[in-house]
C-alpha cells in the first residue's frame, strides 16, 4: 500500500482525510484505486490523456514525477499539491 | 404577466442563486455553492423544471459537470465528465474547461449537450451523469482548419454555445471562437460553416468561408429562422433559408461600435433584440464604451438601435458584460438581467430603467433567467 498525500483542493472527494492509503504498483494505478473508492478524484488531476494537469504536482517523496507511468516502490509515499497560483 | 424568476450566476469563484417574488421586486440569495470553484454556465433543465447542471473547474483541479435536483441544496459529479478519447497522437486533445451547457429539444428529455475549451461538442443521454465525445464535430476532417490550436482566445479556444431548432431536434448550429458558426441538420453527425459575409479583420481574408469568432447567437423565439449573431466582428443578422449574414450593426452609433458578446432576443417580437457594446478599439479594452455602460434596443430587425441607460452610472463605470451573462426572461413586461465583472447584476424591464439587483460578487461569467417551476 502507498500512503498518498491528499491536498485541500481534492478532501471533499475523500470525506476530509488528508492521508489515504491506496494499492498500485504506478502513479497511475495508485490514482485508479483511489478513483474507485472516491469517484471523480482521479480526473480533477490527471486529463483523459493521462497527463497531470498543469496546475496540479505530484511528488514521490521528495522527487517530482509528471508521469503516471512512474514506478512506486515499498514505502513510497505519493504527495499531492495544487501548485502556486494566482488570485 | 410577470412570474417568480430565478437568476442561475456563475462567477469565478463559485456559484449562487437568486429568487424573486412574482412581480421581481425583491430577490433572495442562495449560496455561495462550492466557493472558490470556477463556473462558466448554470443552467435549469426546462424540461422538468428542477434539474441543474453546473459547469465548473478550479484553477488547480480540472473540469468536471455537478448536477443538483432539489434547486441547488445537494449536488452529485458527473460519474464521466466530457472528456476526449483517449489517444497517442501527439496533438490529443483534453477538455480544459466546460463552457456552455444546453438542454436538448424538448421531444428528447435527458438529453444535454455541452460544449468546451479546446473547441469540442458533447452528449449526454442521461441527464449529465455521463458524457461522450460527439465524433460528427469533434473527429470532423476539417476539424484542425475550423478550430487550429493557435487560434486560442485569451481563455482558450471554445466551442461557447449549442443551438436547437425549438421546432427539429436534428436542426443544430454551434459557435466557435475560431471557426464561425456551424450547421447540422442530421443531428450533429455531420457539420458545414455557415459564415457568408461575416468579417474576419484579423485574418487576411476579411470574409472566409470560416474562422470568424462568433461570440454569441440566438434564434428567435417567434421565428426561429431568425438567427441573431454577436460577433467579434459586428452584429449580424441571418433570415433562413438565407446563408448570407447582414450586418445589422451598421446601424450602431459610430461612437459606441457594434462590438459586443450577446445578443438577447426578444421572446415575442421578432425584430427586437437587445446588445451589450463593449469597446472594440485600437486594443480591445472591452469595457464599456467611454466608461458609460448601456443596452442597444432594436425593433426593427436591425435597421435602427435605441440606448437604454436609464438609471446605470453616467460616467467611470468601465464593466464587462460576457457573453453568459446577459439574458432575458419570457414574461409580460420582460426582464433583462446581466452581470457584470465586477459583480454586479442588474435588472429592468424591456430596458426601460435598470436597478441594481445584487453586487460585491465575485467577476461574473454567467447569468441565466428561468422561471421558478
Amino acid at each position: 500500500m502507498t500512503r498518498v498525500l491528499i491536498p485541500s483542493q481534492l478532501i471533499a472527494y475523500t470525506g476530509g482525510a488528508t492521508r489515504v492509503d491506496a494499492a498500485g504498483a504506478t502513479v497511475g494505478a495508485v490514482l485508479d484505486d483511489l478513483d474507485r473508492r472516491f469517484p471523480g478524484l482521479k480526473f480533477r488531476v490527471i486529463d483523459e490523456q493521462d497527463r497531470v494537469r498543469k496546475h496540479m504536482r505530484l511528488f514521490i517523496g521528495q522527487a517530482e514525477t509528471r508521469s503516471v507511468a512512474q514506478a512506486l516502490g515499498p514505502g513510497d509515499e505519493l504527495l499531492i499539491f495544487g501548485a502556486l497560483s494566482g488570485g | 404577466m410577470t412570474e417568480a424568476i430565478q437568476l442561475l450566476v456563475g462567477t469565478r469563484k463559485g456559484a449562487w442563486i437568486y429568487r424573486s417574488d412574482a412581480k421581481r421586486r425583491t430577490w433572495q440569495v442562495q449560496g455561495p455553492m462550492f466557493l472558490g470553484s470556477i463556473v462558466n454556465h448554470l443552467v435549469l433543465d426546462p424540461r422538468d423544471g428542477k434539474t441543474l447542471l453546473m459547469a465548473a473547474s478550479t484553477g488547480h483541479l480540472g473540469p468536471t459537470i455537478f448536477r443538483s435536483t432539489d434547486g441547488g441544496a445537494n449536488w452529485a459529479e458527473a460519474t464521466t465528465p466530457p472528456a476526449f478519447p483517449k489517444s497517442d497522437d501527439p496533438k490529443a486533445r483534453s477538455v480544459d474547461h466546460s463552457f456552455w451547457l444546453e438542454p436538448g429539444h424538448a421531444s428528447e428529455p435527458g438529453v444535454w449537450w455541452a460544449g468546451v475549451s479546446p473547441p469540442g461538442l458533447f452528449e449526454s443521454r442521461d441527464g449529465g451523469a455521463t458524457w461522450a465525445s460527439v465524433s460528427g464535430f469533434n473527429d470532423h476532417p476539417n476539424y484542425w482548419d475550423w478550430c487550429p490550436p493557435e487560434a486560442g482566445t485569451p481563455d482558450g479556444a471554445l466551442l461557447n454555445q449549442v443551438v436547437i431548432d425549438p421546432r427539429d431536434a436534428a436542426h443544430m448550429y454551434v459557435a466557435t471562437s475560431s471557426g464561425g458558426v456551424f450547421e447540422s441538420t442530421d443531428r450533429a453527425a455531420t457539420w458545414r460553416p455557415l459564415n457568408q459575409n461575416v468579417r474576419c479583420d484579423f485574418l487576411p481574408d476579411p470574409y472566409p468561408e470560416f474562422g470568424q469568432d462568433a461570440h454569441y447567437i440566438a434564434l428567435s423565439p417567434t421565428n426561429p429562422d431568425r438567427l441573431w449573431q454577436q460577433n467579434h466582428c459586428g452584429i449580424y443578422r441571418l433570415d433562413r433559408p438565407g446563408e448570407r449574414w447582414e450586418r445589422i450593426g451598421d446601424a450602431m452609433p459610430r461612437d459606441v461600435g457594434d462590438i459586443g458578446f450577446t445578443v438577447v432576443p426578444h421572446p415575442r417580437f421578432a425584430d427586437t433584440a437587445w446588445v451589450w457594446p463593449m469597446d472594440g478599439t485600437d486594443v480591445w479594452p472591452r469595457t464599456s464604451p467611454g466608461g458609460r455602460p448601456a443596452a442597444y434596443r432594436t425593433r426593427d430587425g436591425g435597421q435602427s438601435w435605441e440606448r437604454q441607460d436609464k438609471g446605470l452610472p453616467p460616467e467611470q463605470a468601465w464593466i464587462t458584460v460576457k457573453r453568459q451573462a446577459f439574458c432575458g426572461d419570457r414574461c409580460e413586461p420582460m426582464g433583462l438581467y446581466f452581470g457584470a465583472t465586477n459583480g454586479e447584476i442588474w435588472m429592468s424591464e424591456e430596458g426601460e430603467g435598470w436597478r441594481q439587483i445584487a453586487a460585491h460578487l465575485p467577476e461574473i461569467y454567467s447569468v441565466v433567467a428561468a422561471p421558478i417551476a
